[in-house]
Order: C-alpha cells, then structure tokens, then sequence
C-alpha cells in the first residue's frame, strides 16, 4: 500500500453543503404504480423516439412501445400494463412540451423481458444490442444513449473505464444507495462495460464522504483483479466527466474533445447497474432511482419509481410538501431543472426530486462585480467567469467566443461562489447559446 | 425570480441553476475587513493614545457622509451598509501620522471617496485603492503635516521621533526589529505594529476574504529584491527584514494590496502584482526622495491591474500549455 496524503482531485472546486444525511441511510422504496403515466417520447439526448402504439392499444409492462429514431436515441417500453388513452404534447421536468404516451395502468403486474444472457458467455456485441434494445440511457444528467457509449470509434483505443461514483450534487444519495444496496451488480456492470469496450482495467470514482460505500466496493473488487476503488477528495464537481477523468487518470480532456479521445470512458453507477439489468436480468429500463429530499418536503426518501410517474405522485407518495417549500428541482441544487408543473413525468434520468425551503436557497441582493477573483479561482475550467458574464451581457459575442465562452459545462461554481451574488453561469449561459448559433450560422455560411 | 401558481396549492419560484449559494456576500466579507482592522486600530490607541480614535472616527464619518451625499446626489440606491466607506476610512485614518490634523483628516476622506471611488461609477469601478488615493492627495496637500512624526508611547530612549525608514535613510540608523514587531515606533497610526497587522491579515486569508497570494507575492519580492541589494552593500542598504517590518509595508501588503476591487483577479497575476509592489517600494526607498514608497507602488500597480489581468489568463482546462 503506498501512502497517499493527498487525495486525488482537480483544481478549483467548491464545497456546499452536503446535506446528504438526510436520506444516506434511507434504503429504496418502490413506489406503487401510478393510476396514470404521462410517458415522454424525448427522455435522452439525440432524436425522439417513434410511437408504436395508438389511441386505444394494450401495453404490456416492459414492452416497447416506441421505437428508436436515427443512431442517437433510445427506445422506450412501457412501464405499466394498460391502455393507451392519448399521444399528445405534455412538459416534463426539463421544462420543455414534447410529445408523451398517456397510459391508463389496468392493476395487472406482467413484465415483459428480454431473455436473460449469463454475463460470462455474453460477447461485446450482444451487450451493446441489448443495451440498445433496452432503452439503456445514462443517467448521469444528460441521458446520453448508453449503446452508443459502449461503441468505440475506430482507431480508439481504450485504457480504464471509469464509473463515476462522486453524486458531487448536494442532497442527492441514489448512486450511494445504490452502491450499498447493489454493491455486487454495481461491479458486474462494470465488467459488462469494460467487455463491450474490449477493456482490461475498471475503477470506481468515490468521494471519501462515503466511506461505507467505498469499504463496501473494496471488498466486493477484491473478486475482480481488473477492478479497483479510487477514493478521491469531496468537492464539487468531481462528477464532471473531465474532472473525474483528471483526478484518477491525471489526464486532461482538451476542450470539444471526449474522455474517448483521453482513452476514457465514463458511466454513472446507476446506469451500469441499468446495463446489468438489461443483460442480466432481461429488463428494459423503465423505472427511475431517484432522491426525494430537501427541507421542504415530509418525508424524504430514496425511490424506485416507474418512468413516467407525475411529479405530483411522487411528492404525494414522501408525505407532500410543506408550507414553507419555494422551490421544487429535478436533478441537483446545483445544475437540476426548477419545476413549474407537478404533472410533469419522471424521466429515465431523473436523479433527484428536491423539495426547497427559502432558507435554504436563500440568496442576497446582487452587487457590482468586486473583482475578488474568487469565480476565477474556483472554475474548475480555468475560465475567467466575471469576465465571460459581462461580455454576454453586454452581447459583446465575438469577445465572448475569444474568452472560450463554449467551454463552459455550466456547472454552477462561479455563481455560487460569487460574493456579488451575480448569476454569472446565468449570463454565460445566455451567451453561450448566441456563441454557438453564431458558430452554427458561420459553418453554414463557410460550407454553403 | 418569478413566481407561478400553476399549481394552485403551492406557489414556486423558477430560476435556472444553481439552487444554492455558499452564502459568501459582499456585505459580509466587508464587515470581516473591518473586523480584522481591530487589532491595528488597538494598537494604534495603545502606542499613540486615545487621539487616534477621533482621527479614525472622523476619517470614517466623513468617508461616509460623502458616499451618502454622493449617491443622492446621484440619485443612485444608497448601500451605505455594505461597509465598503468604512473601510475605506478606517483605513485612510489608520495610515496618517498620529498627530495629523483633524481638518485635513476630513479633507482626505472626502477626497478618498468621491474623486478615488464614486467618480469612477462607485464601489467595484474604481481604479485605485480610495484609502491611498486620499492619502496622495494629503501627501501633495500637506507634505510638511504628513511627514511630521510624533513619539510612540512606552518609547524608549533609541527610539526618536523619526520613523525607522526615515532613521535609516538619512542617518543610517537601523531600528531594532523587535520594537518594530509590536509598534512602539515612529510611523503612521495604524502601520506600526507588525504583529497587530500580521494578526488581522492572517485572519483575512483564513476565512477566505483575502487570497494569500498577493500579501505573499510582496513578502516574496521584499526578501528578493529588498535581499538582492542587500547583499550587494550591507552597510549602505537596509536588511529585507527590517524592510518588511519598516513604514507600510505589511499593512499595504495585507490590507492595501489585498482590495478585490483594484487587484489582478487572475493568479498569476496576483503573483506579479504583488511582487512588482515590492520592486517598487524598494526602488522607492533605497533610491528615491522619500523614505517610504508603498504608497506609490500600491497604486501605480493599480493603474496596471486591467494590463495584468488580460496579459495572464490562466490556460483553459485541457489546453496547449
């Protein structure tokens, strides 16, 4: 054993609240189905998926019930058995309308899966198909299509797979409960990955703020000899891909340029067990793990719940909201989606419902900028936050694009840094957008 | 912020990410500053007597009756609780002789506020520290009255009523370090006691108000450059330790350089910042008129800030070194 007394980690970073133990001892509930599903038909990144199924169908539980379109997107079975009362345009809790299969559930609990494969015998190529097959997304946020992850470029080569076990967010404890509940199949998933990439070396990613997760995982690696357990420092975001990547490889991912091309790959926890239960077991994925918690709701909880759930269900389900509740998030105080709409559907990514109190977003009045340096200090990208807000504001875009505008991964640390209280990833965000239409327009132009 | 009723029973606030803020604010990293001039301020009663306070008390006043009368005049939002005008004045005050008038006090504080901050826009536009820009403007007002240096309390016999900079320049006297270290020695109110500043400013850094870098860039650059002739001549030139102890130097260091508003906020240029201060102040004092120069080296490496900071962006994560 060499003797590490500085933790593994990247520059910069933030420390908030961590505010895990209000649900880190909380094992999974399966929440009971719903009477009514809202299923939407965009629940990963890359073109919406086609209805198989019309007004008036019979699903059966697991079964697919609209069909991948073009090489990025997923499938999506139905998470219920039922009828199929409309397609129609509804929001979900990323706050856009997209279209969505409504499902009246009729009680009857029949799954509908894949046959199981034994994951000794399994070869690369059924792994990604099954994955594909099952509607597998990652569910680290951006709900990339999992098939595609597992399908190496040509000419790539891979060194490690990664799985990022860090849940960096504040509040959230599904991947931890996860790794503790599953701790075995959390593994087995990431052999699958590493054999579908053809991979020889896998490592754990964990914040040393959950030991008992990390004792649990060594314990359960010592079965793997191509399998090991990084413990790295807690600090915010450590789950960006290109500061996990930095912090156990000591790589840095070159801005436009993908963990692929650092001979990376990178999968959340829950998506590898997701991979297992698509191989292993046979089951699509239509249920979501997600955190129920925050100061603004009775009963915080950790819950398995079936895709297409209304967020109104789920409160219901963990006691409902308090009175003094001000704000309701999908995903991480950090970069989670504030909610408008409680019939909005949970979604195949879906980490964490939080239920906020005023106290604990409350935030002070904006001041000027005081050029404390503190943005630039904490930017885990080394941009100059303060400046990158301005120029957006002042829609000075071509400055904008010269400071590398596009760079930003909008992770939030500036903002919540900033004793300005400025909404500086607001503004760059802002100007990012116009960065790359402006961009979008000019390769048009160049290739026209 | 806005609020919807969407749904009926709840009424939620939307905003995009993030939800939460470390709770730093403006308001509270000024109150530290102030917080952490406390022992500066205690030591400046204790060596020069209770005059001092009524310095200090004037200067803060008028430091605020002009932001006051400013912003109106302006017809801007007063935020006069931000704290930033007392600070500016507790440390305009604290580095003026202990026997300065109280009118002339007044005059610097008026002139620290609105021509060093509010005609640049207010707090955050300004280009110069405002503590140092009114006491340049005292400096050319009153050369005589800001030079004139009265005897610390408890002073022993080698102490004269000159300051140790002043000793050294024009008679070659070297003031012992340890009467430096506590302050009982000839200089400005609150610049004396080494340990008073190094208390407060040691402080700042822990918290997180002050980022180490500046204060350790000058202390850096003073050993090197204050060393280099040192070495060159002991006789004729002063030991970098007794230049770090010396006039203002570590209260520049800590509490002058160290303003967010007109330092580099890149670190690297926190590092040249602060080590140019030193290469200044020992150009100053080893070779020009005055016996002191953290003053001019303060602002005219304020006057750089804006070069520094667009020569150092710090390389973007993952790109060509």
């Amino acid at each position: 054993m060499t003797l590490n007394f500085r933790k593994k980690t990247f520059k910069g970073g933030v420390h908030p609240a961590e505010q895990k133990t209000i649900t880190e001892n909380l094992p999974f509930e399966v929440m009971p189905i719903p009477k009514q599903i809202i299923v939407p038909l965009t629940q990963h990144l890359g073109k919406p998926a086609i209805p198989l199924v019309k007004k008036g169908s019979e699903v059966k539980a697991g079964e697919i019930i609209a069909e991948r379109h073009g090489f990025i997107s997923a499938p999506i079975h139905s998470p219920v058995s039922g009828k199929v009362i409309k397609i129609a345009v509804d929001s979900n809790v990323n706050g856009f309308p997209k279209d969505a299969i409504v499902i009246q559930t009729n009680g009857i609990n029949e799954l509908v899966t894949f046959p199981s494969l034994n994951p000794d015998e399994v070869t690369p190529e059924e792994i990604r198909e099954r994955t594909k097959d099952a509607g597998v997304v990652g569910q680290g946020g951006a709900a990339f299509p999992t098939y595609v992850k597992l399908t190496l470029p040509e000419g790539k080569h891979l060194d490690v797979v990664i799985l990022n076990g860090c849940e960096c967010e504040p509040y959230l404890t599904r991947d931890y409960r996860l790794m503790i509940e599953r701790t075995d199949d959390v593994l087995s998933g990431l052999m699958l990955i590493m054999k579908a990439l053809g991979v020889t070396k896998g490592v754990v990613g964990i914040e040393d703020n959950k030991p008992e997760a990390v004792a649990k995982l060594k314990k359960a690696a010592k079965k793997y000899t191509s399998i090991s357990v990084e413990t790295l420092k807690t600090k915010y975001p450590q789950g960006a891909e290109k500061m996990l990547i930095k912090a156990v490889t000591g790589k840095e991912v070159p801005p436009g340029k993908l963990p692929f091309d650092a001979g990376v790959s990178i999968q959340n926890i829950r998506t590898a067990i997701s991979i297992y239960d698509a191989v292993v077991k046979g089951e699509p994925q239509i249920s979501a793990a997600l955190t129920v918690s925050g100061g603004g709701i009775n009963q915080p909880k950790n819950l398995i719940v079936p895709i297409g759930t209304p967020l109104s269900e789920v409160l219901d389900f963990c006691g409902g909201v308090k009175e003094n509740a001000v704000k309701v998030i999908a995903g991480g105080p950090m970069m989670g989606v504030a909610q408008y709409d409680f019939s909005a559907p949970i979604m195949k990514a879906t980490s964490g419902i939080l239920v906020l109190t005023e106290e604990e977003v409350s935030d002070h009045d904006e001041t000027p900028c005081l050029r404390c340096g503190m943005c630039v200090d904490v930017c885990p990208l080394n941009l100059l936050p303060t400046k990158l807000a301005r120029v957006s504001q002042l829609e000075r875009f071509e400055d904008a694009e010269q400071l590398a505008i596009t760079v930003c991964m909008e992770c939030g640390t500036c903002t919540y840094t900033c004793p300005a209280n400025i909404p500086l990833v607001q503004w760059i965000r802002l100007g990012k957008q116009r960065v790359l239409a402006i961009q979008k327009e000019r390769n048009i132009a160049v290739n026209a | 912020m806005e609020t919807t009723t969407a749904n009926p029973t709840y009424k939620l606030e939307l905003s995009t990410s993030p939800h939460v803020h470390s709770r730093w604010s403006t308001k509270q990293a000024m109150w530290l500053v102030v917080l952490a001039l406390l022992p500066a301020v205690i030591s400046a009663l204790l060596f020069f007597g209770a005059y001092q306070l009524v310095i200090l008390l004037v200067s803060v006043g008028f430091c605020l009756v002009t932001e006051l009368v400013i912003k109106r005049i302006r017809n801007r939002k007063i935020i006069i609780e931000d704290g930033s005008a007392v600070i500016t004045g507790l440390l305009l005050g604290l580095i003026l002789p202990p026997n300065f008038s109280l009118s002339s006090t007044a005059i610097g504080a008026v002139f620290a506020i609105a021509i060093g901050k509010e005609v640049f826009g207010g707090l955050g536009y300004n280009i110069f520290n405002p503590a140092l820009a009114g006491r340049a403007f005292l400096q050319a007002a009153f050369p005589v009255a800001i030079t004139t240096w009265s005897k610390p309390n408890f002073a022993v016999d080698t102490v004269t009523s000159a300051t140790p900079l002043a000793a050294f320049k024009y008679d070659k006297v070297a003031t012992q370090l340890q009467p430096m270290m506590f302050g009982n020695v000839a200089g400005s109110i609150g610049e004396t006691s080494a340990l008073a500043i190094l208390i407060g400013g040691i402080f700042l850094i822990a918290v997180g108000v002050v980022n180490y870098r500046v204060p350790l860039a000058a202390v850096l650059g003073m050993v090197i450059f204050g060393g280099l002739f040192w070495l060159i001549d002991p006789v004729k030139y002063p030991s970098p330790f007794f230049q770090i102890f010396a006039g203002g130097f570590l209260f520049g260091a800590f509490f002058m350089a160290t303003d967010w508003v007109t330092s580099p906020i890149t670190s690297k240029g926190m590092w040249i910042y602060g080590i140019c201060i030193s290469l200044i102040v020992v150009m100053i004092r080893l070779f020009g008129g005055l016996p002191e120069g953290v003053m001019y080296a303060i602002l005219i490496m304020n006057a750089l800030v804006p070069t520094i900071n667009r020569s150092t962006r710090p390389t973007i994560f993952g790109g060509a070194k």
